[in-house]
């Protein structure tokens, strides 16, 4: 079981609190003792977007006496079908600032730091040091590897989830008494191969779901109570509404809690998962291979130019470039006869994710007059045709 | 008949199926039979070499194959394959 430093005795709780956790102390399980753990202990989520937001709302509604939220982001409307502890009023505010107000509007008994910062290695170790569990609400393989080397050097409980369109992951990964997430994931996936929420899509609810399972999970540990995911991993799929479940074990080769760990200390994170860092363009192909939106424009006022859409079907619905063909960056490797070589030919798709690989995978096979629309078709939409929605 | 359970995000690569049966003495055989069925989904889950790749997690029933044969793990009728990825979305 786990225990935390939280130094007895808890704090008491005023009068005020004994009438709010009301439901909390009538649990024989959490009871009065429970509910003055739960406002003596600390907990840090890492990321204040789909998973972040349910996380953080539960944790503060159950009285977790301090909660740190990070993140650098700012609130954007495209957020808002999933992030529910933002709002239409806080648009382009801080999402740190907007996730604080809206948490002590919840519950003034608790205290909130806010760290408008991204999570590097310069500061993780610093910011982590002062909270009992980490929670992962991130977004990408880089702060995923962070946020568990630091929970491993740490010696703190990692909270994790995880979501993409209908699939959902949760576990526990607490190097001291089971499996990390390096245990799982040695190594992260190439670059590109799995998309992002932002290229791929979600489900709006299913955060909902993943967030509130990690905010149970936290409660619990620092509680004490009940069985946790540790050593068990979680699959959700919306779709089908199924949950399963897999044993998990500590890897002996594991190269950061295993016995003769390499890893000893924070590395470069965007190296290790092959990924540009924080800030850096994303949607660009790179090495001269991407073509602007207003250079396009003027080329398609030339000559000819072959437009290859890679998106998804449906996604033309939304938005679409005239004379533009589709081929699904899935089926491009399956569909290169259709392609002509000798041809000059742009690639796009929503963002200029998708169609970077797309380039990486016709450069591969040969193709040498090929561009990638850096930005995709959003970009046409904000500097060329506004009459296009940017999605 | 071996249950292979495809991830959402390798779904495009076979044709939306969520779900596959195949019939396979090992766990290597029943990732062979996939790609040989969806040849779009081999550079996801092998590699040049014609190894599996290090980042995918394959598990029978709730166990994961690294702590038991690895793609030399056998499979009996009525087992479930399941490609475990990684996602990072939040």
């Amino acid at each position: 079981m786990f225990t935390f430093p939280s130094p007895p005795p808890n704090p008491p709780l005023t009068h005020e609190e004994i009438l709010r956790y009301s439901r909390h102390l009538l649990i024989p399980e959490v009871g009065l003792d429970g509910q003055r753990k739960l406002k003596g202990s600390s907990a840090l989520v890492i990321g204040t977007g789909g998973l972040g937001s349910p996380v953080a709302l539960y944790l503060a509604a159950a009285g977790v006496g301090h909660i740190g939220l990070v993140d650098f982001d700012v609130v954007d409307s495209s957020n808002l079908q999933r992030q529910v502890i933002h709002g239409t009023e806080r648009i382009g505010q801080l999402k740190v600032e907007s996730a604080r107000q809206r948490l002590l509007d919840l519950n003034p008994d608790i205290e909130v730091t806010a760290f408008n910062e991204p999570f590097t290695s310069e500061n993780a170790m610093r910011i982590a040091g002062d909270f009992d569990v980490i929670i992962d609400g991130t977004d990408n393989f880089p702060t995923r590897y962070l946020t568990n080397d630091v929970c491993v050097l740490l010696g703190k409980p990692n909270v994790y989830g995880s979501i993409f369109r209908f699939d959902g992951q949760a576990s526990v990964f607490y190097a001291k008494e089971g499996p990390c997430y390096r245990c799982l994931f040695p190594e992260p996936p190439p670059p590109g191969l799995v998309p992002s929420c932002a290229e791929g899509g979600v489900l709006g609810v299913l955060p909902g779901t993943i967030g509130t399972i990690q905010a149970t999970e936290a409660l619990k540990l620092l509680l004490g109570i009940g069985d946790t995911l540790l050593g068990k991993l979680l699959l959700y799929n919306a779709l089908d509404m199924s949950f399963e479940f897999v044993k998990l074990k500590k890897n002996p080769n594991c190269r950061i809690c295993g016995p003769n760990p390499t890893v000893t200390g924070l590395i470069d994170y965007e190296e290790f998962c092959g990924v540009p860092g924080h800030g850096q363009d994303i949607g660009s192909a790179g090495a001269g291979w991407d073509i602007t939106a207003p250079d396009l424009a003027q080329r398609l006022q030339q000559n000819h130019v072959r437009l290859i859409d890679v998106r998804e079907p449906h996604e033309l619905q939304i938005s679409a470039l005239p004379g533009a063909e589709n081929i699904p960056l899935g089926q491009l490797a399956g569909r290169l006869s259709e392609l002509d070589s000798a041809q000059e030919m742009v690639l796009f798709c929503k963002t200029g994710s998708r169609s970077s690989r797309a380039l990486e995978l016709l450069l591969g096979a040969g193709f040498r007059k090929v561009k990638n629309l850096q930005g995709g078709i959003n970009a046409w939409a904000r500097e060329i045709d506004p009459s296009l929605p940017i999605y | 008949m071996t249950t292979l359970r495809i991830p959402t995000p390798l779904r495009p690569y076979t044709e939306g199926q969520g779900e596959l049966q195949v019939s396979a003495p090992t766990v290597g055989e029943a990732m062979r039979e996939l790609v040989s069925r969806y040849p779009a989904l081999r550079p996801h889950l092998f590699t040049e070499q014609d190894d599996l790749r290090s980042f995918v997690n394959l598990f029978v029933n709730d166990e994961d194959i690294r702590r038991l044969d690895g793609a030399g793990t056998p499979l009996s009728d009525g087992d479930r394959l399941m490609i475990i990825p990684s996602i990072a979305g939040g």
